[in-house]
């Protein structure tokens, strides 16, 4: 069976061990984690986990039932329809040309997020893929340092 | 009313009707001993290994049916509990299992006996929690229970600062639980079931598979109904023993590497699985890619991680197994025709004939299979049968004649050596009409041996009979089998004086080496009423047969006694 990469949504408790009891699952069943990002949900006693996983469809499968038995698992979206971004930062020496990163930011849906003294430090936020593409157009400006944020999604 | 945290934990134990509490003290959990002490409600045994008062929580719980309870200390306590634990939750047995943690301000400080008991057993518990505040007590303390025995049941761990179990706080505990976040599904689809029921009848071939969790279900009846209504013949799994009735002529067998020849060709041909709570475990299924090649699978099971884990299943149904086969009978009722699976019944029985499951006796030596026969004789349905891991605990599960569910307890998941002697403490506790035998073997048996103190000082009168062939047996006939002979580190030959070291302690002990003297060493240690070591030396190199090679297809199986000299 082919691996596919998955997008998963764990919606869970937000108390002591939660994280620890999603990634140790992870980690004790051998599955594999691309990224994962949580934050609790708005005005709920409740957070919510963006997983980006591969594995074949049974792998996938039992993901998504182990993470439904964790006893503080409320529900889990295997994406289909989704809309999914993902933030990065890049920072660039201030030597590199301001308006061609700029330029460059903005077709990746960001911008100019910060200048210092001897740096410049851009901002985007598009579909993961896309991220990839801005990281290798950054690259003939010596970038010093990467951050990405991780995935987020919400179901259309 | 106001109490310390100490005292809730004893009035939950209380309120949850626990009679039996299996435990060993220590710094962090003091306060709570203190309240045991001050108590009459239930009962506490003092085991003289963390790891035995777990194995022997769940010989409770599996006796009995209820939740198990075991108390340990925090750092060393508790891991040494971690091994019984995992034992429970691979055989999805309901505990409760309350350890003590250092005071809330020193955890995170490596402090004395600081171990993080949470993060160690994340994953061999069904859920556990460190306890932070008092007022959340009597809440955890309900939710344990109830996470433990609802569902899929499995241990539950409850690690409280000592700080917490001296505060004083109200103690209110709660009738129900509420937690939104975990629904076990009981009732099954309706829709699949009565397709599932479709199936059955248009199945030329059809086979019951039964797995631990019929006995876990407390399903055994219906499904023996489901059975003879239908004439469907049935096979166990290792955890499923008693279910069907060892007498009962639809039962093939156990399956699997050491399952019988019909059973595991009747896996091979039939047309379509029913599967009842077994989970085809490896050990079950042999190479996945031949097993039940022919069949569609009805897979019923509680735990909706347990379908099409490892098998395509073409009828997935989520639900408790006495609920859905209480509604699968009806449906099936008027319009079954027995006769319809009469070829296949007839093939089968052929297969049977062919291969019967059979050991050649001898006049010389004890065979173990026949010590288990003998010993299904004398004790029969009045005994519970405990067993150890290894080869005393597959011929345990082939030629003791099972005749009902929670009848034998065996660590069948995590094959823990150790588990049986203290599974039978807990069992004898928990029914203690019932005559207990531990059946094990010279190397299990040493890995739990100090609760020969136990039971003596206890007075709980259980047997274990050791089959002795100076061997790790299982481990030398793979040795023998797939490692050209080499017995590396499986001779057994220096051996303790088993009579004299039951007898230290203060049990009674017995050398059996002749038939007579096995029937009469039984029979008095059933009358003597003391913890009793049964020695049977056994011929040294009997291997269990048939066998399913590791990885090899559930057809292919060594089936020929040859001697070894």
């Amino acid at each position: 069976m082919e691996a596919v990469r998955r997008v998963i949504s764990v919606v869970v408790l937000n108390e002591a061990q939660v994280l620890a009891r999603v990634s140790g699952l992870f980690a004790a069943r051998g599955y594999n984690i691309e990224s994962l990002t949580v934050a609790p949900i708005p005005e709920t006693d409740m957070s919510r986990i963006t997983i980006v996983t591969k594995g074949n469809k049974r792998v996938i499968e039992q993901i998504t039932k182990q993470l439904h038995k964790l006893i503080p698992t409320f529900k889990v979206i295997e994406h289909e329809e989704m809309v999914e971004k993902e933030l990065a930062l890049i920072k660039f020496p201030i030597e590199e040309s301001l308006s061609d990163i700029q330029v460059l930011c903005q077709a990746y849906n960001g911008g100019i997020a910060n200048v210092g003294e001897k740096m410049v430090i851009g901002m985007v936020t598009d579909e993961p893929a896309r991220v990839k593409h801005f990281i290798e157009a950054a690259k003939r400006y010596s970038p010093i340092e990467i951050v990405r944020g991780g995935v987020v999604a919400i179901e259309r | 009313m106001k109490m310390s945290g100490a005292q809730m934990i004893c009035e939950a134990i209380i309120a949850e009707g626990i009679k039996t509490v299996f435990g060993y003290p220590g710094g962090a959990i003091m306060n709570v001993y203190d309240e045991i002490y001050k108590q009459n409600k239930f009962e506490h045994i003092l085991t003289r290994h963390e790891q035995a008062a777990v194995h022997a929580a769940d010989g409770y719980a599996r006796a009995s049916g209820e939740v198990g309870v075991a108390m340990v200390t925090s750092g060393p306590g508790f891991t040494n509990a971690v091994t019984g634990i995992a034992t429970a939750y691979t055989d999805s047995i309901p505990l409760v299992v309350i350890s003590g943690q250092v005071p809330l301000s020193l955890i995170g400080t490596d402090g004395f006996q600081e171990i993080d008991a949470v993060g160690i057993s994340r994953s061999c518990t069904k859920h556990n929690y460190l306890v932070r505040t008092l007022e959340e007590l009597p809440r955890v303390l309900k939710e344990a229970f109830y996470i433990a025995r609802s569902g899929r049941p499995g241990p539950v761990l409850v690690d409280v600062p000592k700080d917490i179990t001296g505060e004083i706080g109200e103690f209110f505990y709660p009738s129900e639980v509420n937690l939104p976040s975990y629904k076990p599904n009981y009732k099954g689809n309706n829709r699949q079931i009565h397709k599932a029921a479709k199936a059955i009848l248009e199945a030329k071939k059809p086979l019951l598979y039964i797995g631990g969790g019929a006995v876990l279900s407390g399903a055994a009846e219906i499904v023996r109904e489901l059975a003879w209504m239908t004439q469907i013949p049935a096979v166990e799994t290792l955890m499923s023993r008693g279910v069907m009735g060892a007498k009962n002529p639809l039962l093939l067998g156990m399956l699997g590497m050491h399952g019988n020849y019909a059973s595991n060709m009747a896996m091979s041909e039939t047309d379509l699985v029913i599967s009842l709570g077994a989970r085809f475990d490896d050990r079950v299924t042999g190479k996945l890619s031949e097993f039940a090649k022919y069949a569609d699978v009805i897979h019923v099971d509680i735990d909706p991680a347990n379908i099409a884990k490892l098998v395509d299943v073409d009828y997935p149904i989520v639900g408790d197994i006495k609920t859905v086969v209480e509604k699968l009978i009806p449906l099936l009722k008027e319009e079954i025709r027995t006769e319809r699976y009469q070829v296949w019944r007839d093939i089968l029985g052929r297969y049977d004939e062919l291969h019967p499951l059979l050991y050649n006796d001898s006049d010389e030596v004890i065979k173990p299979q026949w010590a288990i026969e003998r010993l299904g004789e004398l004790v029969g349905e009045q005994a519970i049968i405990t067993s150890d891991v290894g080869q005393h605990q597959m011929w345990a599960a082939q030629f003791y004649p099972f005749d009902r569910p929670n009848q034998w307890i065996n660590s069948g998941g995590l094959g823990t050596m150790g588990f049986g002697f203290p599974a039978a403490i807990g069992a004898k506790k928990a029914v203690p009409e019932k005559t207990v035998i531990n059946i094990t073997g010279d190397g299990s048996i040493l890995m739990n041996v100090q609760e020969l103190v136990t039971a003596a000082e206890h007075r709980i009168p259980v047997i274990n009979v050791i089959l002795n062939n100076h061997f790790l047996g299982m481990v030398r006939q793979w040795q023998t089998f797939f490692y050209d002979k080499r017995y590396s580190e499986t001779d057994l030959s220096y051996q303790p004086n088993w009579k004299m070291l039951a007898e230290a302690c203060g049990g009674i002990g017995y050398d059996v080496t002749t038939k007579e003297e096995f029937d009469a060493a039984i029979k008095d240690a059933i009358a003597q009423d003391k913890v009793a070591f049964v020695n049977v030396a056994i011929a040294r190199l009997e291997n269990v047969l048939p066998m399913v090679p590791s990885g090899g297809a559930l057809y292919n199986m060594l089936l020929e006694h040859k001697e070894e000299k």
